[in-house]
């Protein structure tokens, strides 16, 4: 069958009705529309599917949602009230029901709790859970407590009956800086700290707040997270390495190379690499998305990936200003290269010096004739 | 004064990976450090020097796979000398005594040489733990080349390493056991040389014609 582009355009329209309601909520058609079609973009679905997603968020059943913060920097959430696209957080915040944010919520104490309580049980099953920072499973989760609770004990409740938990950020994701070595608190993730939830994982440092809405906007149209990695991930906004989308990709393959900050290479714009990017290792949008109203995103700002996105982001990931991980038991200068050539090295005298041995000594040597075999 | 007789000791597929693997180890040890660590810069954008490291890189690692494979299935069908059994001589008793012989001779403690028709113990143990890294660097280039393309047969092969190691794991693995194939081949050579000279059996030609001298009595 041949594709009708007028179809899938007809398909993808947004009702007028929708537009005059988010008019009269203070919000252009322009603005919705564009919305609208940077989250089909960003999900990588067809323009078809624009009218189900306007429809989606314009739906009056949306979940509420639940932001929990456990060992984190509020980073996320920064990240999440900047976000960008058209009144995205408007959007968001007002007509999704956040009923408890620590951040942003304008009960305190017992009122926010309650409240929070009431979700839980009220939408059981329901709501959707949102969690930034890792959760420590040391000293019986004394080293993280939220109004008397540990922040495991308020996981395994909220996350365990929640319709979808999304955890925001490299800790909730993978642990983060606070499971680095050695790990004191014995931070671990949201779905090793409650393994029964439903948990996408959206890390980053901080996460990319489009990113998140569009996750949301799925689950609203779809009913369910969008497609994962095996990292937990969704495949949309994690599905391609950053080298690969990179703008300075082409002098990697040139051989183009920085040497170093501020040298005639960088000054050009060209490749990171030897400066220790890791974009070669991580999987993230940050080329196509970028950060801030898609102002810009540290390798265009002229600084190499750090690989914050990635599991084991702090440990493997550094040195950030070389490329490999130090060799586990050798010290802070010796990198591969150096042991390896040193292993070469003693490996060529010791064979040498084992060589001049065998000469100079005498009577080991076979005393033949050779016999033609036939 | 010994006579020894000439014996055809390493067939064809043998010899051919032998050197489809030397090819393959110089190629990708050189083209391999390059991306990891690029030492040469050029000044023209129209260069292509690090993608054609990289086209290098990824043409032998298919040879060197295929010559591994090939390998692996002569283990099974060829002569006694190139099947598995003589890579692992700690299996059995004979295989404890020349490990020993092998090991006085190489220290100096006695002067009595191995002889051995084909592989000497401490040389088989030796392949066996190279064969092992061959895998090892096989597996974690191909999961490091799938990355390119999550979701892809490369990534669906080993993609499963990326959990278990990390993928600055894989990395860091790839780039030692390259060096510890470096100090092998050096190794390998110089004993090549030593038992040439030592043990006047053409070892070194061997690997070219297949031929070597053979005491029979030491059969």
């Amino acid at each position: 069958m041949m594709h009708d582009p007028e179809k899938s355009l007809r398909e993808g329209s947004v009702s007028e009705e929708i537009l005059q309601q988010w008019e009269a909520r203070g919000i252009k058609r322009r603005d919705f529309l564009k919305f609208c079609s940077v989250m089909t973009a960003s999900l990588a679905l067809p323009a078809s599917f624009m009218g189900q997603i306007a429809e989606a968020i314009e739906a009056d059943n949306r979940p509420p949602v639940i932001w929990m913060e456990f060992q984190g920097c509020t980073g996320d959430s920064e990240a999440f009230l900047r976000a960008n696209q058209p009144t995205a957080a408007e959007l968001i915040l007002d007509y999704l029901s956040v009923d408890y944010h620590e951040t942003i919520m304008a009960a305190a104490g017992h009122h926010a709790e309650a409240a929070k309580h009431k979700t839980v049980d009220e939408y059981k099953g329901k709501y959707i859970a949102i969690v930034e920072g890792s959760i420590p499973m040391g000293a019986d989760g004394a080293y993280c407590t939220v109004a008397g609770d540990s922040a495991l004990n308020i996981a395994r409740k909220v996350c365990g009956n929640a319709a979808a938990t999304i955890a925001v950020g490299s800790c909730s994701s993978y642990g983060g800086i606070p499971a680095a070595a050695p790990n004191p608190t014995g931070a671990v993730s949201v779905s090793e700290a409650v393994p029964g939830a439903t948990v996408l994982n959206l890390p980053g440092c901080p996460l990319n707040a489009e990113n998140l809405t569009a996750a949301i906007v799925h689950f609203l149209t779809f009913g369910k997270l969008p497609a994962t990695d095996r990292f937990g991930r969704p495949k949309f906004a994690y599905g391609k390495r950053i080298h690969d989308n990179c703008e300075r990709r082409g002098h990697f393959d040139a051989g183009q190379y920085a040497e170093g900050f501020g040298d005639a290479g960088h000054r050009q714009g060209w490749c990171l690499y030897k400066l220790g990017c890791k974009g070669p290792e991580t999987f993230h949008n940050c080329p196509t998305v970028r950060y801030n109203e898609g102002t810009s995103w540290p390798i265009q700002a002229g600084h190499g990936c750090i690989g914050c996105s990635e599991p084991q982001f702090w440990d493997t990931m550094t040195p950030f200003y070389r490329r490999l991980p130090q060799v586990p038991g050798f010290g802070i200068e010796a990198t591969a290269d150096k042991l390896g050539l040193g292993l070469a090295a003693a490996t060529a005298v010791a064979f040498g010096a084992h060589g001049v041995a065998s000469a100079l000594r005498k009577g080991d040597e076979t005393d033949t004739k050779v016999k033609k075999e036939d | 004064m010994k006579t020894l007789e000439l014996r055809y000791v390493w067939e064809w597929p043998v010899r051919l990976t032998h050197w489809f693997n030397v090819i393959c180890i110089i190629v990708l040890s050189v083209t391999g450090y390059y991306i990891g660590d690029p030492f040469v810069s050029v000044s023209s954008t129209s260069s292509y020097v690090m993608g054609w490291m990289r086209f290098l890189h990824f043409v032998f690692a298919y040879v060197f796979t295929i010559s591994w494979v090939v390998r692996l299935i002569w283990m099974f069908v060829g002569n006694q000398y190139a099947r598995f059994p003589a890579f692992a001589p700690w299996a059995s008793k004979a295989g404890w005594k020349n490990i020993a012989r092998t090991f006085c001779y190489y220290t100096f403690v006695k002067k009595e040489l191995p002889h051995c028709v084909g592989h000497n113990a401490l040389a088989a143990m030796a392949y066996s733990g190279v064969f092992v890294l061959f895998l090892i660097q096989i597996m974690t280039g191909f999961a490091l080349y799938g990355q390119f393309q999550p979701g892809g047969f490369w990534d669906g092969a080993f993609g499963w390493l990326l959990p278990i190691f990390g993928n600055q794991g894989l990395r860091l693995t790839h780039h030692i056991v390259m060096w510890l194939l470096i100090g092998f081949a050096i190794h390998h050579v110089y004993s090549g040389w030593l038992m040439d000279v030592k043990e006047k059996n053409g070892v070194m030609g061997s690997i070219f014609g297949g031929y070597k001298f053979i005491d029979p009595d030491e059969d």
